[in-house]
């Protein structure tokens, strides 16, 4: 306590030096706490718009079922087993029956997947609604994405062909019943929604599924044979993957914003060392272990990080809210070239942990740092020392 | 070591290397120093009175010989056990004073009872109590820059009573200082000898602190020279 004193004192005594070097090591807590949060901004975002739109509470699969392969897609359907019947009846589930299929629009041809899902669903947040049955043409519902790339509005017509359960090629024409907006580019881009009791009619699938959702803070139960469940840490481990992977990469610059912070620490501590080892002699002889001014140097240096902490809260706390108002806004399309389901605003997310492990993580580097070179007093004659020659 | 030996020396001896040669700044040395005495250690330059004073406040070891200082031998200490001896019973005052620079005169006394277990309360009043006794009370809250060499050196006595030590060493303590100061500095450290019993040993070839004195001893060569008694009431001899 009266170590920790003395270093407030010294640390406080050093005027413009010690404020200078808050103030650089403030720029790094701010910029880590900045970077960081954009990145925890990135995960919640898009992990929340994926389990809006497309994964819910997780997913049951049909064993051998793939979204990245192709031709894992043809035979994975299976009846609807009663566990998830009885799910579906009480709204917590609802399946979807997943088939290939080309569409023709406009005299171009593209490959998309039907997806079949019930119109009364209210699991995912699609206008679902609109796939009520219709009077004439069986409704389709696309995604703002895959409308552009079809040259299609609502209720343009389409003609799509697929293959149904036994083989046999099959093609009917699709009204747009609604062009929905969304940032998850895998519930648009490729995929026409049709309702789910038509597409399994039309293939030849009925009372199958491909998947089941089923809703948010589902707890998987018994197994059930022939389906596996997917949780949604298992649906968003790629996204976290990436976001992990983005992270790490941008870390090279607050690496180096804390290394110049730390060269600055260094280098005071060395001159500090230096320029006071007639006060380190002197502290000696009045009965200061060796090691008690060690502790004394190294808690002056450490405790430039708290300095800096209340530094960076000075102007990093309006300009970190106002940032949390305004988000980032991204460049038209630079959402989407990332591959994850973005908003054209990035809003940063902050958390105490966040916060708490950036003053922890800059604490503990600069303690490092500043214990290194008061290794040098360990070494100095005290008889030397208190006549200002460094021995 | 006699009931009232505060210090006493057998055959001490300090060799520093020096190349390929070697310096021998003490040379045999036996010394005793009873409590209360007021002495210096005369002589020319690197005749080994700072070495002497080092190794009796424990901030250097002898190479031969023994130093017994208040109870302890200082050759066989560790750096605890040495700065621990320092903290507790041995106060210094230096040529430059040596005031940590960025600490008032108030803070600059306290510094040796923050190392000692004292109430804040208690340490208040020691810290008070010297300045009184040197006369800077009204300067408590001067640092260093705002203090004349008189004034530091003062602070620097208060801060070396402060915590009634049994030993003060003074190492050329008016070196840097006019006539006039020296002098209130002298009659500041023998009030504070006769009134606390504390014991002053110098090292010094100012004229001024040797009239003070009421011992001299002569160092000639890192070996004792002469040991003369000057005025009477003071301590044993060697």
């Amino acid at each position: 306590m009266k170590l920790l004193k003395l270093a407030v004192r010294n640390m406080l005594a050093a005027g413009t030096k010690t404020w200078l070097n808050a103030l650089v090591l403030s720029f790094s807590f701010v910029a880590i706490i900045w970077a960081q949060s954009l990145f925890k901004g990135l995960d919640q975002e898009s992990s929340r718009a994926l389990t809006d739109i497309e994964y819910g509470g997780g997913q049951y699969w049909v064993e051998g079922y793939d979204p990245l392969d192709p031709f894992s897609i043809r035979d994975a359907h299976k009846p609807v087993p009663p566990e998830l019947a009885a799910l579906e009846t009480e709204g917590r589930a609802a399946p979807v029956l997943v088939v290939q299929g080309t569409l023709y629009a406009g005299g171009r041809m593209q490959s998309v997947l039907l997806k079949g899902i019930p119109p009364g669903q209210r699991l995912l947040i699609l206008p679902t609604a609109s796939l009520a049955p219709a009077d004439r043409e069986t409704p389709a519902l696309l995604g703002t994405r895959m409308a552009r790339a079809a040259g299609l509005k609502k209720g343009d017509m389409m003609t799509v062909r697929w293959r149904d359960v036994r083989g046999t090629f099959d093609a009917r024409d699709f009204v747009v019943a609604e062009v929905f907006e969304t940032t998850v580019p895998s519930a648009d881009t490729g995929v026409v929604w049709i309702p789910l009791e038509d597409l399994r009619r039309l293939a030849g699938a009925a009372g199958e599924a491909t998947l089941v959702v089923v809703e948010k803070g589902y707890v998987s139960g018994p197994a059930v044979a022939g389906w596996t469940f997917k949780d949604t840490g298992f649906l968003l481990r790629d996204i976290r993957e990436f976001i992990e992977m983005k992270t790490i990469g941008s870390s090279i610059f607050y690496v180096i914003l804390l290394a110049l912070a730390m060269l600055a620490i260094f280098n005071t501590q060395v001159l500090s060392i230096w320029r006071r080892r007639r006060e380190i002699g002197t502290m000696i002889a009045l009965g200061l272990t060796r090691a008690r001014v060690i502790a004394l140097f190294t808690l002056e240096g450490s405790m430039l990080s708290l300095l800096a902490v209340l530094v960076g809260a000075v102007y990093g706390v309006p300009f970190l809210a106002w940032f949390a108002a305004h988000g980032w806004v991204m460049p038209v399309g630079q959402a989407d070239s990332f591959g994850l389901a973005l908003g054209n605003t990035l809003y940063p997310v902050y958390s105490v942990g966040l916060v708490a492990g950036t003053a922890l993580l800059v604490f503990a580097v600069t303690t490092v740092v500043s214990f290194l070179p008061t290794r040098r007093i360990a070494k100095l004659k005290p008889t030397e020392a208190i006549k200002g020659k460094l021995s | 070591m006699d009931n009232g030996t505060i210090i006493k020396t057998r055959d001490l001896t300090k060799v520093y290397p020096l190349g390929r040669t070697s310096i021998r700044a003490l040379n045999k040395v036996n010394l005793s120093f009873e409590q209360g005495e007021f002495a210096a250690l005369v002589g020319p330059s690197g005749s080994g009175k700072t070495t002497l004073l080092n190794i009796v406040g424990s901030l250097d070891a002898p190479t031969e010989g023994s130093a017994e200082v208040m109870g302890r031998r200082v050759e066989t200490l560790s750096h605890r056990e040495a700065a621990a001896l320092r903290s507790r019973h041995i106060g210094f005052i230096f040529q430059s004073f040596n005031l940590l620079p960025v600490y008032t005169a108030y803070e600059n006394v306290e510094f040796p009872l923050l190392l000692m277990k004292m109430s804040a309360a208690e340490r208040r009043k020691a810290v008070l109590d010297a300045l009184e006794w040197v006369g800077l009370a009204d300067r408590a809250k001067s640092r260093p820059g705002q203090l004349s060499g008189g004034q530091s050196q003062r602070v620097a006595i208060a801060r070396a009573v402060v915590k009634r030590p049994g030993l003060v060493l003074a190492d050329e303590p008016t070196a840097n200082l006019d006539a006039e100061n020296s002098h209130m500095i002298l009659d500041t450290m023998e009030s504070l000898n006769r009134n606390l019993r504390t014991t002053f040993l110098f090292a010094t070839h100012d004229e001024k602190v040797i009239r003070h004195v009421r011992r001299k001893i002569t160092l000639i060569d890192g070996a004792v020279a002469a040991d003369d008694r000057t005025k009477p009431d003071g301590g044993g001899a060697s």
